[in-house]
């Protein structure tokens, strides 16, 4: 056999098995109650327009106070580990490999429950508040770690050029080693809101008011106050909705990005 | 004679017993070394001699081992010296160049008068608009370095170093990450410098840059200083066989 002929024969090989698998999946799934459960119309559009007005904008002021928040944070912790003075590397260190280490659920849990009754605190927004402040404490560990490999990666020629112009170390951070390391570290802090947006549904843990639901939140009681899984789909819907544009709109800033290099 | 007009007449940069290890790598062992004020002295000499390491402790980018550093008479290894006031005063160009990405032409030279010196925007543009005059590039102060070539890009530092009004310039190796044919003007516009009077302590590979332009060539091996003097003497006639081996070598 030509090699030709059996280069072809196997793509013609690959083309059946994926033809096979859609047959088999198309022929042996249970249209009629993928459609009732997951599908209904009816339930569907009950979901309107709350999961808008309230659930997916919570979900987004959720994630813009968390990524805000873990941002400030994050930065003040990759400047305490990059700092010359030893105590404040440790606790910097500290603090990114415990909260990188615990599941972002069980902090939740924590903030909303434990530490309220532990220390008589009542968290600013209720148990849902609570929940938002560990959401800022984890995601700022995994921000930190993303900021100071991009602060690190800015040429060291960068810094001594702005240090011989006389700049003093301050300056030479906020003028000149910054705004190259946000170029740098835009892709993967895009990665981490979106993760953000999805890591918004474990606040369900907490217990929210009617009015501080978020999408998943909304979703579940959705499921049980109907019986059906439609609003689950509306939510998944919704999340990718929020997300998708996200990361076209990151693309095209990076593309600018690298143009005006 | 008063303190001041001393330090007018001190050599404006002068090392007395410098050494300088990395780890237990001794890369200085112990160098005397002056350049006086308007002096261009070109230091030569192979790779790993230490001639850019001894270029970088003037302004302290590296932190000298041992020994004493006057620039203009006042010792920067003191820890009690302004660094970034002597620095504004020593202009430094590297080899590759190190403009800022994220800023342009006009940028590059404005930021560090601002920052560093606090003139005012409209002052700082001025004399970046000059020192871009003076360097050839005038019609180019909105591009970012990216889109200009390495020779521009090595003027533009040039300029950029020149807009804090230094007393002195130092160049590490200026041309050495240029394409042949873009070194020519980068030699020029340091070639224009030392006429008008700057004082310059160049490394360099380019012979024909220290035989021409330099007031003293100084040859650098093994962390010591081997030999120095006029150009034609040390190109031309060298006493020391390392010198004799290297310029065998390069010439």
């Amino acid at each position: 056999m030509k090699p030709s002929t059996r280069r072809r024969l196997f793509r013609g090989v690959l083309y059946a098995i994926f033809i096979a698998a859609v047959a088999a999946v198309v022929l042996l799934a249970d249209w009629q109650a993928i459609q009732t459960n997951f599908l209904n119309p009816e339930v569907f559009s009950e979901q309107f327009p709350a999961i808008i007005t309230t659930a997916a904008k919570n979900t987004v002021v959720y994630t813009v106070i968390a990524f805000i928040g873990g941002l400030l944070l994050g930065l003040t912790l990759a400047l305490m580990k990059l700092s010359p003075v030893a105590p404040y590397r440790w606790v910097a260190t500290i603090y990114i490999e415990l909260f990188r280490g615990l599941p972002a659920l069980l902090v939740i849990f924590g903030f909303a429950f434990a530490i309220p009754i532990a220390f008589q605190w009542r968290p600013p927004g209720g148990t849902a508040g609570a929940g938002l402040i560990a959401l800022i404490i984890v995601s700022a560990a995994y921000m930190a770690e993303t900021i100071r490999a991009g602060i690190e990666a800015v040429p060291a020629g960068q810094r001594e050029a702005a240090r011989s112009l006389g700049m003093n170390p301050g300056w030479t951070m906020v003028s000149v080693v910054l705004p190259q390391a946000v170029r740098i570290v835009t892709p993967p802090l895009t990665n981490e809101l979106v993760i953000l947006i999805k890591d918004t549904s474990l606040l369900f843990i907490a217990g929210m008011a009617l009015s501080q639901r978020e999408l998943t939140t909304f979703a579940r009681d959705g499921v049980s106050q109907y019986a059906n899984a439609t609003p689950l789909v509306a939510a998944a819907l919704m999340y990718l909705i929020i997300t998708l544009p996200l990361t076209q709109l990151v693309a095209r800033l990076e593309k600018r990005n690298n143009r005006s290099r | 004679m008063t303190e001041q007009s001393l330090r007018q007449d001190a050599p404006a940069i002068e090392v007395k017993d410098l050494c300088k290890n990395f780890g237990s790598n001794e890369v200085l062992k112990g160098i005397d070394f002056h350049v006086n004020q308007g002096e261009v002295v070109c230091v030569i000499g192979p790779s790993g001699s230490g001639k850019s390491t001894l270029l970088r402790c003037v302004n302290r980018l590296e932190e000298p081992t041992s020994g004493t550093i006057l620039v203009e008479g006042v010792d920067i290894t003191d820890p009690e010296t302004d660094l970034d006031k002597i620095r504004t005063r020593i202009g430094m160009v590297f080899q590759q160049f190190n403009l800022f990405p994220h800023l342009n032409v006009l940028g590059n030279l404005t930021l560090a008068q601002q920052r560093a010196k606090r003139r005012g925007k409209a002052e700082a543009m001025d004399v970046a608009r000059k020192n871009l005059e003076k360097v050839g590039l005038a019609n180019r102060e909105n591009a970012y370095p990216a889109q200009l070539s390495g020779g521009q890009q090595q003027r533009v530092a040039i300029a950029r170093a020149l807009s804090m009004n230094p007393d002195m310039m130092l160049f590490d190796e200026p041309t050495s990450a240029l394409d042949p044919e873009l070194v020519g003007d980068v030699l020029a516009v340091m070639r224009q410098l030392a006429d008008e009077g700057m004082t310059m302590m160049v490394v360099t590979h380019e012979m024909g840059f220290a035989r021409e332009v330099g007031d003293r060539v100084v040859f650098m091996d093994g962390g010591v200083v081997v030999e120095q003097g006029k150009p034609e003497d040390v190109l031309g006639n060298p006493q020391n066989e390392r010198t004799k081996a290297f310029l065998s070598k390069v010439l």
